[in-house]
């Protein structure tokens, strides 16, 4: 190797060590700042209610963990772990439906030519904009008009849509499935929905990957819908749940402590899931640009 | 084939739209007002009853073994404010709101001026409840109107004040029997390096609760409009006294009901609470080290020798608009207020204090408790519920008021501006809002 060569080398490194350290002390420092409250939270759901205020905040007292988790589970008969598995469904099914559903229509906007295509994909676009919030009070009327609120599928079937979903998917499928191989397919005599779940599917596995996250989560943290169209514990997801506990802690004091611990055994599925599948949508972001 | 298609996307969205004009369309029922029919006989009845009183179905599973033709359904939600007042308006407005819901005395108000609850005076045994519960509780209910009752009380929060009686005795400060005294106490302790109490920026209803023990009033009606009286000179002499305690430092400004609040009483940073009989209960979960210290003693009075007393909380069980059976559920609304099982079934899942004469005397009210140093802390809060001011009037939109207010007041624990100051603001804003509901409003 030449010493041009090397110089050539060290050089760039030396020039962004700089800008490198200034990144990662901000990247450090956001870090910090989204992970102390979560810090937080599991060292209080280690403690004991006579220790919550008399020892430190950021450090353990006794080690109650599972003591507290106990106690959690037999209040109420386990109520709380009823409504994990309630989130876990509305969430987790839902998700998955309304990942199929939007990738079936951005994959048509995609690739089928038909009068309306553009205006209904701007509708669809539209629909982004709606938060939904403003729409759980007209779809309670709705759900009121045929007998339907305080029931699983008044939650579970408003969770199908997903606007973005069909977005990232139509831009995906542009993207990433080339229109040789849909022929291809037709050549050898598949039917259009069997090219779409055989072919189109696995080659769109990222952006499948990205809006179930997406649409998990949001499905997850959509508060309003449950509050307003369920009246029966058994149907609460787990956020609603905490929610009202949390209300009532001024006639049992002692409620406090399971709205802690469930708020932190109720980010864990979360956990999992983005680890989980964070391998999937990390490539799958970047790679569709590189075509 | 795309021809096709589109006609079928059309009549879809054409469908759709019927659907939801439907929707719009269909709006808020009359309030059923007739008399009030018991079901045919033998017709097995099923009621739903909204609450959020943890342990709510225990007392109603009492009910459904002994009355098989009348079965209720508990279902709950948040607390009243937390969501479930607009519940049962957006559920009234659709018409599957349940039989009974669970209402506080504040927000009662404002579901009788948009003619969401029913009026059951006519139904069986309802007027001669009256003689069962404490009088002030039944003017909150019926609001003065003869021939006219809105819901059954249910609990109450009379209000005395719990104090740490071994730091008193060992400073050797008297406890404080009235306001004037209070304060005076409040200055000896700051010196010790303690607070009194706590000013609580977001407890508007236990402020007026002191109004109510000062003979004040927030709102009055008298028949068809309302006053709002926010800076009353009863309601001006209560904010100018707490206001000299904020501006002296003789009171602590936590945010109430954090851990910052608890650790304050559990420290032995703050030595008294104003607060109601259900108050009991959170400071022995707050503060446990501080456990066998604590005693009750009537609330610091205006002038000496009297025992007036304030309220803090309090529901009642109300019969909502639409429901089909106002019979049956009157007569359940009835039976959960003032069955001794019940009310002892409610206070053990959910601290809950009768509004009944005869709930004071139950049995688990009669037992010293260990936490506050053995005292039989109820008979102080039995003595305080019989002096009550009868005549308190909520206003229609008391959620509102609040949250004017305690915005008021958050200013003031920051420096800006004065408690009385903090009240008139709520008190003009309250004035704007009725009037933008169109609720006939002097001033």
């Amino acid at each position: 190797m030449t010493n041009s060569t090397l110089a050539r080398r060290a050089a760039p490194s030396r020039e962004s060590l700089l800008s490198r350290s200034a990144a990662m002390l901000i990247m450090l420092i956001c870090t910090f700042y989204f992970l102390v409250p979560i810090w937080w939270l599991f060292v209080a759901a280690t403690k004991d209610r006579s220790q919550f205020t008399s020892t430190s905040p950021l450090w353990f007292g006794d080690f109650n963990l599972f003591a507290n988790i106990g106690n959690l589970a037999a209040y109420r008969d386990g109520v709380f772990f009823r409504w994990m598995l309630n989130s876990v469904i509305y969430a987790g099914a839902g998700a998955a439906i309304a990942t199929i559903l939007a990738a079936m229509a951005g994959y048509a906007i995609a690739k089928y030519a038909f009068r309306g295509r553009e205006l209904a994909f701007n509708v669809i676009l539209g629909g982004v904009l709606v938060p939904a919030t403003a729409l759980a009070l007209p779809l309670f009327l709705l759900f009121s008009q045929v007998g339907a609120t305080n029931t699983f599928w008044s939650v579970f079937l408003p969770s199908l849509v997903s606007p973005f979903g069909v977005y990232l998917a139509r831009i995906y499928a542009s993207s990433s499935v080339p229109d040789e191989i849909i022929e291809a397919a037709r050549i050898d005599g598949a039917g259009e929905v069997r090219t779409f779940f055989t072919v189109a599917t696995r080659l769109m596995a990222p952006a499948l990957v990205t809006i179930f996250l997406f649409q998990f989560v949001s499905i997850w943290n959509n508060f309003f819908l449950p509050l307003i169209m369920l009246r029966d514990e058994g149907l609460f997801p787990v956020t609603l749940g905490l929610y009202v506990w949390n209300t009532q802690v001024s006639q049992i004091p002692e409620i406090r402590a399971f709205v802690i611990i469930g708020a932190l055994l109720s980010i864990i599925p979360l956990i999992i899931a983005f680890l989980g599948l964070q391998r999937f949508w990390r490539n799958g972001l970047g790679s569709g640009g590189l075509k | 084939m795309s021809t096709r298609i589109a006609l079928r996307a059309g009549a879809l969205i054409a469908v759709t739209a019927l659907a939801l004009t439907g929707c719009a369309a269909g709006g808020g029922s009359g309030s059923a007002d007739a008399a009030c029919a018991p079901a045919a006989d033998g017709e097995k009845v099923n009621l739903t009853f909204t609450s959020w009183l943890p342990g709510m179905e225990d007392a109603v599973k009492i009910w459904n073994a002994e009355n098989p033709d009348i079965q209720v359904e508990v279902q709950t939600g948040p607390n009243g404010n937390g969501g479930t007042y607009k519940n049962f308006f957006n559920q009234i407005a659709a018409g599957n709101a349940p039989d009974l819901g669970q209402i506080e005395y504040d927000a009662l108000p404002n579901f009788r001026v948009q003619d969401g609850v029913v009026n059951i005076a006519d139904c069986a045994g309802v007027m001669d409840a009256k003689s069962q519960f404490v009088d002030w509780t039944w003017s909150q209910v019926t609001f003065g109107e003869d021939n006219a009752v809105y819901a059954i009380p249910q609990d109450t929060g009379p209000e005395a004040l719990y104090y740490r009686a071994d730091l008193f005795e060992k400073a050797g400060i008297p406890v404080p029997t009235t306001w004037d005294e209070y304060a005076a106490a409040a200055a000896q302790i700051r010196e010790l390096g303690g607070y009194i109490t706590n000013f609580s920026q977001s407890d508007i209803n236990a402020f007026a609760g002191l109004v109510w023990q000062a003979g004040g009033q927030w709102f009055t009606n008298d028949g068809t409009d309302w006053t709002v009286t926010m800076d009353s000179p009863e309601s001006a002499k209560v904010a100018d006294y707490w206001q000299t305690l904020i501006d002296g430092d003789l009171v602590a400004k936590y945010p109430p009901w954090t851990d910052e609040w608890n650790n304050a009483y559990n420290t032995g940073e703050l030595w008294t609470w104003v607060s109601a009989v259900w108050g009991a209960n959170t400071i022995t979960s707050g503060a446990p080290d501080t456990a066998g210290n604590w005693a009750v003693v009537q609330m610091p009075q205006w002038n000496a020798g009297e025992s007036a007393a304030g309220n803090w909380g309090g529901s009642s069980t109300a019969v909502l608009t639409g429901s089909k059976h106002p019979y049956e559920a009157a007569k359940f609304a009835l039976w959960l207020n003032t069955n001794a099982d019940a009310l002892t079934s409610m206070n053990k899942t959910a601290n809950i204090y009768p509004a009944t004469i005869e709930g004071a005397k139950l049995p688990v009210f009669s037992e010293g408790l260990d936490f506050y140093g053995g005292q039989k802390i109820y008979e102080v809060f039995a003595a305080a519920a019989n002096e009550v001011n009868p005549d308190f009037t909520w206003g229609p939109t008391m959620t509102q008021v609040y949250t004017d207010v305690a915005d008021g007041f958050s200013q003031v624990l920051a420096g800006n501006g004065t408690v009385l100051d903090a009240l008139k603001t709520g008190q003009d804003k309250t004035i704007e809002a009725l009037k933008a509901a169109s609720i006939p409003v002097k001033g």
